[in-house]
């Protein structure tokens, strides 16, 4: 299967890897996937006062779309408000990646880890966590 | 990376280290074959002028050369599209055939697909199957199979070697069992024949399978041979028609491939010894030179294994992404991603193999045209890629925490 180009940019040129330091207030977690499954992805928040994603990190086991989906969603994210970030929706990943089908299932992962992370903010936070759909797959 | 680049002045890219899946056409059997579309385009069953009598003698003088590679004999070679039709023809040939006898056959779980299907199919007819599980390092247990073996089985199909780890098989010591209870042995050599010596009378071998396109020869022609003496051997044929190939597989012979066919089994001959030699050492260097590295793992038995394969899990990195980070390296993986099933090979699962390390393996395929240039830069290039898909894995992070990721409860889905 051949990738597309920003597939690729983003596997060979991958932006925001890196670590937060989970143990802060402001900084949300997601971890999702398996090793079992073939991928894991961790993605994670750093947020302001206004509630603003200053900063998004991500590190990720996966196969090369897994690893794109969760580059460009970590540049999505900064300077987006939490509210705003929750809308990101898979489907935006797969149109600007043009995954094929098999790999919608790893801009699905994306999703997911946004949302996860984005509700270990809120239950550090005080908040009640936004009950999401279950899983597409 | 100075060094990196140097290697790379030299190198055609990418290169090719995939020779289990396929392998390049040796440019002496094109040679041979190139008549054979054009001016001698003869159907060899045209009994009554030059043209067809030209193509017998050559589909007679490649027979020859494809039975002695195995140490048959010529009337005991049926050329055929490939393995995939040689096994399908020996399993439901032979149960068609036998079935008087008994309906159980017994086969193994890291069998190739086409032998697997085949023997689902023996099942969805009415008959029973046995599939052995393998050790730890891919061999069969002896006495597992014997203790399968009841009065109706009527055969065993083992691989001679697997395509995805080399793994080698005691062949002899299997055949010897089967004819101990008088069951027919078929074994699918196809990874086998032209890299290791192979011989029926020796190694007890009743139904073989082969194919060209693995030994540097033409895609889309295969053997079965199906031994003719103590015993004699018969299979129903699954193919009808015209009644070619002694009515076993009818249908107009490929006579460029045939020819191609017995060109590479006889320069395979010529070639076996020093060829098994060179790429062993080769294949020794790589996998040396790339499991310096921490959490990597050779999979499947080292000491029965063919010269020229190995398979090795990059823990903490996905198949697939590996080797997107290799794109200069035409090698495969056992991880799911790159199978339409989302399932990790079914191979090293059955070796015991943890999910996650089967999607982490790699497997290098050495060939007649890989060269020590090339290892050396797939081991660079290797390194580089693991280390680079090492910084973006949180698996790695963690292990290098000392979190132990059993102890983590994934999300499954
Ligand atoms: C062990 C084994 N058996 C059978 C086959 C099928 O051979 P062919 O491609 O000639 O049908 C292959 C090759 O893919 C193989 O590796
Ligand atoms: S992570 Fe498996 S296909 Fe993308």
């Amino acid at each position: 299967m051949a990738y597309s180009e920003k597939v690729i940019d983003h596997y060979t040129h991958p932006r925001n890897v890196g670590t937060l330091d989970k143990a802060k207030k402001n900084v949300g977690t997601g971890l999702v996937g398996a090793p079992e499954c073939g991928d894991v992805m961790r993605l994670q928040i750093e947020v302001d006062d206004n509630n603003v994603i200053t900063d998004a990190k991500f590190k990720t086991f996966g196969c090369g779309s897994a690893i794109a989906s969760s580059s460009l969603a970590t540049e999505w994210l900064k300077g987006k408000t939490v509210d705003q970030a929750m809308e990101i929706d898979n489907m935006d990943i797969v149109e600007e990646l043009a995954l094929p089908p098999v790999k919608i299932h790893c801009s699905v992962l994306a999703e997911d880890a946004i949302k996860s992370a984005i509700n270990d903010y809120r239950v550090k936070n005080g908040f009640e966590p936004i009950q999401l759909e279950k899983s597409h797959h | 990376m100075l060094y990196l680049d140097n290697l790379q002045i030299m190198l055609e890219l990418p290169i090719y280290l995939d020779n289990n899946a396929t392998t390049p056409m040796d440019p002496r059997v094109l040679e041979a074959m190139l008549p054979y579309f054009t001016n001698k385009f003869g159907n060899a069953a045209s009994r009554n002028h030059s043209f067809g009598w030209v193509a017998e003698e050559a589909v007679d003088y490649a027979r020859g050369q494809v039975a002695k590679i195995i140490g048959a004999t010529e009337k005991e070679i049926i050329f055929t599209s490939g393995a995939t039709e040689s096994n399908n023809l020996a399993i439901k040939g032979v149960y068609e055939m036998y079935q008087q006898k008994g309906n159980h056959i017994i086969t193994v779980v890291t069998e190739h697909k086409c032998v697997l299907d085949s023997a689902h199919h023996i099942e969805r007819i009415g008959g029973k199957v046995t599939y052995l599980q393998v050790k730890p390092d891919g061999l069969i247990d002896l006495k597992e199979l014997e203790d399968a073996i009841t009065d109706k089985t009527i055969l065993i199909s083992v691989m001679y070697a697997n395509n995805e780890i080399g793994v080698i098989q005691p062949v002899k010591e299997i055949s010897a069992i089967a004819h101990k209870h008088g069951v027919l042995f078929h074994t699918d050599a196809t990874q086998a024949v032209g890299k290791i010596p192979v011989d029926v009378i020796a190694d007890g071998i009743d139904l073989l399978s082969f194919t060209g396109h693995k030994l540097y020869g033409p895609k889309g022609c295969g053997a079965l041979y199906v031994r003719r003496k103590n015993p004699r051997v018969k299979v129903t044929a699954q193919i009808d028609g015209g009644g070619h190939e002694r009515g076993m597989r009818s249908g107009t012979l490929n006579v460029p491939g045939i020819v191609g066919f017995g060109k590479a089994c006889e320069i395979a001959m010529e070639e076996m010894a020093s060829e098994s030699v060179r790429l062993a050492a080769l294949r020794d260097k790589l996998e040396k030179g790339v499991t310096v590295m921490e959490e990597t793992y050779v999979n499947g038995n080292t000491q029965n294994r063919l010269p020229h394969v190995c398979n090795v899990s990059f823990k903490y990195v996905e198949g697939e992404g590996l080797m997107m980070a290799m794109k200069d390296l035409a090698v495969s993986s056992g991880s799911a991603c790159t199978s339409a099933s989302l399932e990790p090979s079914y191979v090293l699962k059955s070796l015991g193999l943890n999910d996650d390390l089967a999607h982490s393996s790699i497997r290098f395929g050495l060939g007649r045209f890989t060269t020590e240039e090339e290892v050396d830069y797939a081991i660079e290039v290797t390194k580089k890629a693991v280390t680079h898909l090492r910084e973006l894995s949180p698996l790695w992070e963690m292990f290098k925490e000392g979190i132990d990721l059993d102890s983590i409860e994934w999300a499954e889905h």
